[in-house]
């Protein structure tokens, strides 16, 4: 056996099959494997990069510095909040911390002459401090800070600001809650308008129309808006919505009609899957029972369909919910403290917020801006997550 | 399929109101197409009759604050060019090879996970990709250029190219991939049965006859590129930069038109109008793309006698 080898590999040359660039080729083959390895390699270790740089940077945000001080309440306070704290505090506690406290004493009258100890928020720079960031103190705060260190009055908290405040010219004091309140209002007003339209016309091409050059035309046309940038929808927004029909800018009704018109080709493509894997068997068997088309199509097709809609309009919510261009451009980046109440307002959401904190030079808010964009892209997982939970869940075999 | 129509009078006008209903919504969609269209066209007309059309698309100056304003938007037109040439040269190549990985080598079982991951990435919020390029790849790539003496800005063509690319990856990819798994059987086992390579099948027989598709998807990647706002607006500048210095900052239509936006300009000057010219540019460019991109793939569909993909 071991000698037939040997015979057989000395002889190579003689094997009428042998070929000299064999060798060559195999060797170009692999590498052809490895390139096309590599290069998928190299998207996974992007996400893997990047997924970690947002966790690093983010991950301080969980936390914020409080300080310790005495704070005394009277008149003079009540006139210039300045007054409240100690004057080598001053530059320790929040500004945005410090201009509550009139306020406080309007709501609780018996606080008045009175001086106690409290956990007060801290300044951004005090914060970095802490958290071991770059930072600007002066040699006398810088003192201050390491004396009220040493005597364990200064702390690092969970960040209950971040989730229950909005915006503030102040990072210490700026969250995320009224740009996820007017996300949820954007979100609803898009998904209002879009998802009813969406079904409707996939219903239309799917199940009344005949082939022919108007639904052909619909069809190019859905796939075209599929594809034109984001951003000229939000130019349709302030030509047609706030200049035509004058509503009122940055408010979440005129971002969610925008953003309703960037989803409604993913809703009717998705719509339209779903319906087409509704099998021609049950329309066939409603029809033979008498009913009409549009009992089959009501009572039958759709609610099989239902839960591929479903799944494609979750996915359509999702991508409408990291949109910022249009919003931009309808001037919804206004800079928005307090939680809109009605659809009407001006609000902002939540890409937009990050894409404003991205532009703060303080460095407070990079990491505000990291948390957010973390906070941003659990939602989006959790959404797309539920889509393939229910994709897997009601999805039928015919 | 027939119909049965109903001889009761009210269903018949009911099915009837829902089917109007239907033709309604239907339409919307063709609204909103030509919404956008004449929005930008009135306005960008408006704007070409204050400022001549020729300059604007043959200029070099582009200053729109300035009393004797100038739209001259070759520059901008230049660094969309380039930043978009960038994106390509990264999402092509990685692209294409992460699509035959997948059709050509993988198990299915690998594929059942690795596809997901990939769809990951055309997830992530454009705003998340731009705030990674500003704060990490542009600094880093500054510091690289230093350290081998070389002058790099940190709103580099480079940086916005690069993660742009990143971006475009899962486009590419997708399609590519659904291409290369829609090409013939017989083709693969017919040339390995000639004695070809598993790569040289790939490469001369399985490639090719997916051409169409894959430039469908090239194209269509290139559209993306083009009328990315978010990660230009961050990552890129705003000084509009005639040069072939990719570490140079430049502009891009996008940005432009963002920029043009957010002030607080009266509507009617030209500086804001200049922003429906510039998009009606992109609409123009990315409109041909698209339709040509389809058009590929449907001759490819012809050719193959495919049904869907």
């Amino acid at each position: 056996m071991e000698n037939t080898k040997k015979i057989s590999k000395k002889n190579k040359k003689d094997n009428i099959f042998y070929d000299p660039s064999l060798k060559k080729r195999h060797a170009k083959a692999k590498l052809f494997k490895y390139f096309t390895i590599v290069s998928l390699a190299f998207s996974l270790i992007f996400l893997t990069i990047f997924l970690s740089d947002m966790v690093i940077k983010g991950s301080t945000a969980v936390q914020q510095t409080y300080v310790q001080v005495e704070v005394t309440y009277n008149e003079r306070s009540v006139k210039s909040y300045r007054k409240a704290v100690e004057r080598k505090y001053l530059n320790i506690v929040s500004r945005a911390a410090l201009r509550e406290i009139p306020l406080q004493m309007q709501n609780n009258p018996e606080l008045m002459g009175t001086t106690k100890l409290i956990w007060i928020l801290a300044d951004d720079q005090v914060d970095m401090y802490m958290k071991d960031y770059y930072y600007k103190i002066k040699g006398k705060d810088l003192k201050t800070i390491e004396e009220l260190v040493r005597n364990d009055r200064l702390e690092k908290r969970f960040n209950t600001v971040f989730f229950t405040q909005g915006d503030s010219k102040t990072p210490e004091y700026s969250g995320i809650l009224s740009a996820m309140i007017g996300t949820i209002m954007t979100l609803f007003v898009a998904m209002v308008v879009a998802f009813p339209i969406g079904v409707a016309t996939a219903v239309y091409l799917e199940e009344f129309s005949t082939q022919n050059k108007w639904s052909e035309f619909l069809e190019v046309n859905i796939n075209n808006l599929a594809a034109i940038p984001s951003i000229l929808f939000g130019l349709l927004g302030l030509a047609i919505f706030i200049n035509l029909f004058g509503m009122p800018r940055s408010s979440a009704l005129v971002g969610g009609l925008t953003l309703a018109l960037m989803t409604l080709p993913i809703i009717v493509v998705s719509s339209r899957a779903a319906l087409r894997s509704v099998p021609a068997s049950i329309r066939q068997a409603g029809y033979g029972l008498g009913l009409t088309k549009v009992q089959v199509v009501k009572d039958h097709v759709l609610p099989l369909a239902f839960p591929g809609i479903m799944t494609g309009s979750i996915i359509g919510l999702a991508q409408a919910m990291g949109e910022t261009a249009p919003l931009i451009i309808v001037g919804m980046i206004a800079f928005i403290p307090d939680s809109p109440s009605t659809i009407l307002e001006a609000s902002t959401v939540m890409p937009a917020q990050i894409f404003t904190w991205a532009g703060m030079p303080e460095r407070a808010y990079i990491e505000r801006t990291a948390a957010g964009i973390l906070v941003l892209l659990s939602v989006l997982i959790s959404l797309n997550a539920l889509a393939v939970y229910l994709r897997k869940k009601f999805e039928v075999k015919w | 399929m027939s119909t049965f129509q109903s001889k009761n009078k009210s269903v018949e006008l009911q099915e009837n109101i829902i089917r109007y209903f239907l033709i309604a919504a239907a339409t919307i969609s063709i609204l909103t197409t030509f919404g956008i269209l004449f929005s930008i066209l009135f306005e960008a007309i408006e704007f070409f009759k204050l400022k001549s059309f020729f300059y604007f698309f043959t200029g070099t100056e582009w200053s729109p604050g300035t009393v004797d304003s100038k739209f001259g938007a070759l520059p901008i037109f230049a660094g969309t060019f380039i930043i978009t040439i960038i994106a390509m040269c990264v999402a092509l190549p990685i692209g294409l090879g992460s699509a035959i990985f997948m059709s050509e080598y993988a198990t299915s079982r690998q594929r059942t996970y690795l596809k997901p991951l990939l769809e990951i990435l055309a997830g992530i919020p454009t705003v998340v990709y731009g705030f990674f390029a500003a704060i990490t790849v542009a600094p880093w790539i500054v510091n690289v250029c230093n350290s081998i003496g070389v002058d790099a800005s940190f709103n580099s063509a480079l940086a916005s190219g690069v993660v742009m690319g990143i971006m475009i990856i899962p486009v590419i990819s997708s399609l590519s991939d659904d291409v290369i798994a829609a090409v013939p059987d017989s083709l693969r086992k017919g040339s390995l049965a000639l004695g070809m390579t598993k790569a040289e099948t790939i490469k001369d027989i399985v490639l090719p006859s997916a051409l169409p598709g894959i430039i469908s998807a090239s194209l269509l990647g290139i559209s993306k590129a083009l009328g990315e706002t978010m990660i230009v607006v961050m990552a890129a500048g705003l000084r509009p930069n005639l040069s072939w210095n990719i570490l140079e900052d430049m502009t891009t239509v996008t940005v432009r038109i963002v920029d043009s936006l957010v002030g607080d300009q009266a509507f009617n000057s030209p500086a804001t109008l200049s922003a429906f010219a510039l998009g009606l540019a992109l609409f123009v460019v990315t409109l041909i793309l698209n339709i040509v991109s389809v058009r590929m793939i449907q001759r490819f569909k012809e050719k193959y006698k495919m049904s869907s993909l």
